[in-house]
């Protein structure tokens, strides 16, 4: 029989949620790192007991954890994370240059093909490799060379919060970074061009030609159809179908087009998910509803999904990467929120249930299907 | 023998107790017990102090025999009471809230 592992980080601790396929029974373990940031967990698809954890506080700075045990164990493994050469300079919120500064990891990727190989997403924005299971970093430069002087911190911090590996082709990265945009490398990271034509931010980026500067919330593709990209910006849910050259916008009928996360169903390539927040200023479900939608037609057309979310006096947020699905016969979707809920659908989203109600504020919720 | 606290998240990260002991070569000052430290237990590097520059992090405190010590040059030498190991060398997280 098939399990599922949700991976799920939070400001005070990781926690390990286990279910066999009907997922109505879980085991609850956790915390591990007590008292810890965990930005991000996340397995390797080729060894599912490769695990990564990134575990950070302002005290006492920056960790990586790795678990060659699917979780029983862990081993912190290397945290050296070096800018390569010459830091340089990057906006900052006064218009001065303002250096570099490694602060923390919010991602981490592992590749599709290699356990030992591992991306990581770091604020201040950059990328960085390993190729020995997390044991030591390389960054991968040419990013920060793509306008890295015109980008400028968010109020989350100057995050690079989202990778995407393509898995049919291992020369193609895309990344996003808050407030300044999205970019794809056709070279395995040794050049980057900025992925935004077509996003618009009118008040914040008067230039309709920007290039950097769009506040990307998050990205997700569907390992099927990897030139089909869909996009939870600050503002505004967005499609691209050739890989990030050209993005229009598929908010359609949606209460909110302000969001976090965005997911595709792991068997329909077609069907999508958002949770729409009020506002930029009101980090909360719009009349304190939480409601998912749901598209199967790629977007513009959504359906608010609400039977077992809490239809009054819900003002939690769902943060970018605390949404996932796993990949058994009928798509399990799973959410976490600030206020320490995890919430799975075992049916694509028909149906709700909070698998734990009182975790601390989760930063992040990863699925592993198991064999 | 040179006695050093430290903060109940580096004793579970480095998996030891409340107070390490640590033989520091002469002269006693900061830098050389956090050097001493540092290289019994690895995993602590860059959770104290920055790891190429050692500038002491935001939120780490240094303090010995009731005074704080944390705005000291790292050369400066420890008080006498430490170097003897009378009295325990500190290193706590600020109180900053969260």
């Amino acid at each position: 029989m098939s399990e599922v592992r949700v991976l799920v980080g939070t400001r005070k601790g990781a926690f390990i949620l286990t279910s066999d396929e009907a997922r109505k029974r879980w085991d609850v373990s956790g915390p591990h790192f007590a008292g810890w940031e965990i930005y991000h967990v996340k397995g390797s698809s080729v060894d599912p007991n490769r695990i990564y954890a990134s575990q950070s506080t302002d005290w006492f700075g920056q960790l990586i954890q790795r678990s060659d045990d699917g979780g029983k164990t862990w081993a912190p493994v290397g945290n050296e994370f070096a800018y390569d050469g010459v830091t340089g300079t990057h906006q900052w919120y006064d218009g001065t240059q303002h250096p570099w500064e490694f602060k923390r990891v919010w991602v981490l990727e592992p590749s599709p093909i290699d356990a030992n190989v591992v991306y990581a997403g770091v604020e201040d924005a950059a990328i960085f490799r390993s190729d020995d299971g997390g044991q030591s970093w390389r960054e991968l430069p040419a990013l920060r060379q793509a306008k890295g002087n015109l980008w400028q911190p968010g109020a989350g911090g100057m995050c690079l919060h989202t990778i995407l590996l393509d898995p049919t082709n291992t020369e193609r990265l895309f990344v996003a970074i808050s407030a300044a945009g999205a970019f794809r490398s056709d070279d395995g990271g040794k050049s980057w061009r900025p992925a935004t034509n077509g996003l618009k931010s009118n008040w914040e980026l008067p230039d309709p030609e920007a290039e950097i500067g769009h506040c990307v919330h998050s990205i997700a593709l569907h390992p099927s159809r990897p030139n089909v990209l869909f996009m939870q910006k600050h503002w505004d849910v967005m499609r691209s179908d050739d890989a990030g050259d050209n993005w229009r916008e598929i908010s359609g009928n949606l209460p909110s087009d302000f969001g976090f996360p965005i997911a595709v169903h792991a068997h329909e390539p077609e069907t999508i998910y958002v949770v729409p927040i009020k506002s930029d200023s009101e980090h909360y479900p719009p009349e304190g509803k939480l409601r998912v939608y749901r598209s199967r037609t790629g977007g513009n057309e959504w359906e608010a999904l609400t039977n077992g979310l809490p239809q009054e006096n819900c003002y939690v947020n769902i943060l970018r990467s605390a949404m996932a699905v796993d990949s058994l016969d009928s798509c399990g979707v799973y959410f976490g929120t600030t206020g320490g809920q995890v919430y799975v659908s075992p049916d694509s989203g028909d149906t709700w249930t909070a698998i734990v109600h009182d975790l601390p504020a989760v930063l992040s919720v990863e699925v592993q299907t198991l064999p | 023998m040179i006695r050093v606290v430290i903060p109940h998240h580096l004793r579970t990260l480095a998996n030891v107790g409340k107070e390490i002991t640590l033989e520091v070569n002469d002269p006693i000052t900061q830098r050389a017990v956090l050097d001493a430290l540092e290289e019994r237990y690895p995993v602590l590097r860059g959770a104290i102090r920055d790891r190429n520059t050692h500038q002491r992090r935001a939120l780490i405190r240094f303090f010995a025999c009731g005074q704080d010590l944390s705005h000291e040059s790292p050369d400066a030498p420890l008080p006498a009471a430490v170097a003897t190991g009378e009295e325990p060398f500190l290193i706590i997280g600020a109180m900053a809230g969260g």
